[in-house]
């Protein structure tokens, strides 16, 4: 059994606006586990991205607010954590890839002032500084006559600061900028990033956007973050970089065991790349369970219109399929199920109480009365 | 080899230099501006080297003298050389202009950036406090200032400086309006970012470069207000060589001598004209849209 990271528990996300409020999201529940990539799908507006944003405390406040429900990483609610804390968390443990790589980096930062400001941020560099320290002397020392005098001053020099790594000094604030720096490059050449030791000296608009992004992913993994959330990663990016982007996400998931969030609105990215998947509407996971599982069988009514009407290369058609209606104003949402004014299969009860989560095959799980019974 | 790689790293910048340069050219009056503010960048720091008299020195036996060549711009009353006493002047006068502008921009742009970023009812207060400010005419205010503190340069930087900076806090906070919606400022936040680095680290070096060409601006009309406030008498104490008050000193022989109103006067008029053209220059050079 794979060791649970994160647990989202009926969290209700509104945003309270002139109109009235937003329930952006409605009793969102899903897990993610260690070392997996859990998808989460739906169409624009659903909920995907304010997800995101709720897990990391990031909702714009005012309008919006966490209303209600847990959102427990590690075991620990993140909800009753304070701005401080959660500063400390955000970068650190959950850190986030962005849709866009054009706008989401500073114009006028280098990438390694940015990347290495996160790093200063969240880590304390002291063993660092002290190991280049250890390092350059070494490489000194290789140079100079192995008997001689100043050989045996930078032996005992050496032998002193290595005593000194348990309990590293405080180091000065060049030195701390210098580890940072090593440790950037050193991320950049995870992200394989070309040339990373030029490209900290670049600014943003000098780097195409595959580079930007791989930038971003750097930036996102520098503090070995245990969960890492791409909110539309590859959505900006055209077809080739999109797939050495995903590509990279799936090396490096398993090079640092981080398990990562994935939000799109592309079932074949999901497809290619996820472990499990939820699948959101309108504020709701409707449906989640394993991603091999769910495109064989979609439960769901929604899921079921979902596949539909992705474009088929082998079935020649007048028309593209479509789920008819459109997404429901949030509102004023449907009483009942969320989906069942356009649902083909709609039945009384949908129309008055709010389906729960039916495990109706093992580990997938369901939210419609076409597969339990609800209460009475 | 090493100056290869010396010119790969800096080629670039090399060559954004002389496009900036070239950009620059192609104005006349702007290379007119750089020149005279270099000119008088030079003389204030030269002064001690270039002046024949002190600032304050006087030659009794010998006033109101014309222009002569012992006296290039000839004397004031008590027998001051006013060739000297201008270009003490320039030290003066240069160096009020650049404290006030850049304690006002300094002042003005911290409160700006935090009011515009943090919006609400902060925003609201720091907003009507500069409102306070700026329904005064500058002049009468820095005057009402300066007459309270007392007669002097530093008096007279003060009044300057809360006159300013409202001007600067409104600017930038328009900037970090616009610039806080930008999409790094909700990456730096997923980084972990508080909201003060968010402020002074990303979203004011990206809402500096209008502050930049106002304040080149700007350097002008504080020469020219810390003249005349000097002129009516609530600058610079009696003697001291500075423009204004060395206009107010002439201006009771000026179909006599006038020579003694003229020459701080054609300096007040060239150093603000000087600031006035390098600010149009740095305008056009730095808007991207003009560049590209």
């Amino acid at each position: 059994m794979p060791e649970l990271l994160l647990s989202i528990r009926s969290l209700r996300t509104y945003f309270y606006t002139y109109a009235g409020v937003v329930k952006a999201l409605d009793d969102v529940n899903f897990e993610i586990y260690r070392g997996e990539i859990f998808g989460l799908v739906g169409e624009t507006g659903c909920g995907k991205s304010v997800t995101a944003l709720s897990i990391m405390q990031l909702v714009p406040n005012p309008p919006g607010r966490i209303a209600s429900g847990q959102i427990l990483l590690e075991g620990e609610d993140l909800l009753k954590k304070g701005e401080e804390e959660m500063r400390k968390i955000r970068g650190a443990k959950i850190s986030m890839v962005f849709q866009d790589p054009m706008t989401y980096i500073n114009p006028v930062l280098t990438i390694g002032d940015q990347i290495s400001e996160v790093i200063l941020l969240h880590q304390d560099l002291r063993k660092e500084v002290l190991a280049i320290k250890i390092e350059e002397l070494q490489r000194k020392l290789e140079k100079v006559e192995p008997t001689s005098g100043t050989a045996r001053d930078f032996k005992s020099k050496i032998e002193e600061l290595e005593k000194r790594m348990i309990d590293p000094p405080k180091p000065s604030k060049g030195d701390v900028k210098r580890a940072a720096l090593k440790k950037t490059i050193e991320t950049l050449k995870l992200v394989r990033m070309p040339y990373p030791e030029r490209v900290v000296k670049q600014y943003p608009h000098e780097l195409s956007g595959g580079m930007r992004q791989r930038a971003m992913i750097a930036m996102a993994l520098s503090c070995g973050p245990s969960l890492l959330i791409a909110d539309e990663a590859t959505t900006a990016l055209d077809v080739t970089i999109q797939a050495q982007i995903l590509q990279l996400l799936n090396e490096l998931k398993k090079e640092i065991g981080a398990s990562i969030l994935i939000i799109t609105h592309d079932l074949g990215i999901v497809a290619e790349m996820c472990d499990r998947v939820g699948v959101m509407y309108a504020g709701v996971v409707v449906e989640y369970a394993g991603t091999k599982a769910l495109f064989r069988k979609p439960l769901h009514p929604y899921t079921q219109g979902l596949l539909r009407s992705i474009p088929k290369l082998h079935k020649e058609m007048e028309r593209l399929e479509i789920i008819p209606g459109s997404v429901p104003n949030l509102i004023y949402p449907p009483p009942g199920c969320r989906f069942h004014p356009r649902c083909p299969y709609v039945m009384e009860i949908c129309k008055k109480e709010r389906p729960p989560m039916f495990e109706s095959e093992e580990e997938h799980f369901v939210a419609c009365y076409l597969y339990g019974q609800g209460e009475n | 080899m090493k100056s290869q790689g010396w010119l790969q790293r800096w080629g670039p910048q090399l060559r954004e230099l002389r496009f900036t340069i070239y950009l620059l050219r192609q104005s006349p009056l702007v290379v007119v501006g750089f020149i005279l503010l270099a000119s008088f960048i030079l003389v204030a720091i030269f002064a001690p080297w270039i002046a024949p008299y002190g600032p304050e020195e006087r030659v009794w036996t010998e006033p109101r003298q014309p222009p002569s060549w012992k006296h290039l711009f000839g004397t004031d009353t008590s027998g001051g050389d006013i060739f000297s006493r201008v270009i003490w002047g320039t030290r003066i006068d240069l160096a009020i202009a650049l404290v006030v502008v850049l304690s006002a921009a300094a002042v003005g742009s911290a409160i700006g950036a935090v009011s515009g970023f943090k919006g609400g009812k902060i925003d609201e207060m720091l907003m009507r406090v500069t409102d306070v400010f700026l329904a005064f005419p500058a002049l009468i205010l820095a005057m009402a200032i300066a007459a309270a503190l007392g007669r002097n340069l530093y008096n007279l930087t003060v009044a300057l400086i809360v006159v300013w900076w409202p001007a600067y806090a409104r600017l930038i906070r328009g900037q970090v309006l616009s610039e806080r919606e930008k999409l790094y400022v909700e990456a730096a936040r997923a980084a972990g970012a508080s909201p003060t680095r968010i402020i002074f680290r990303h979203v004011l070096p990206n809402s500096i470069y209008p502050l930049l060409v106002n304040a080149t601006l700007d350097l002008g009309g504080v020469i020219l207000t810390a003249a005349g406030l000097s002129f009516i008498g609530f600058g610079a104490g009696a003697g001291v060589a500075e423009w204004g008050l060395m206009i107010a000193d002439g201006r009771n022989y000026l179909f006599e001598s006038p020579w003694m109103a003229t020459f701080p006067g054609l300096a007040i008029l060239l150093s603000s004209l000087s600031l006035n053209l390098v600010g149009d220059g740095l305008r056009d050079v730095l808007d991207p849209r003009l560049r590209r």
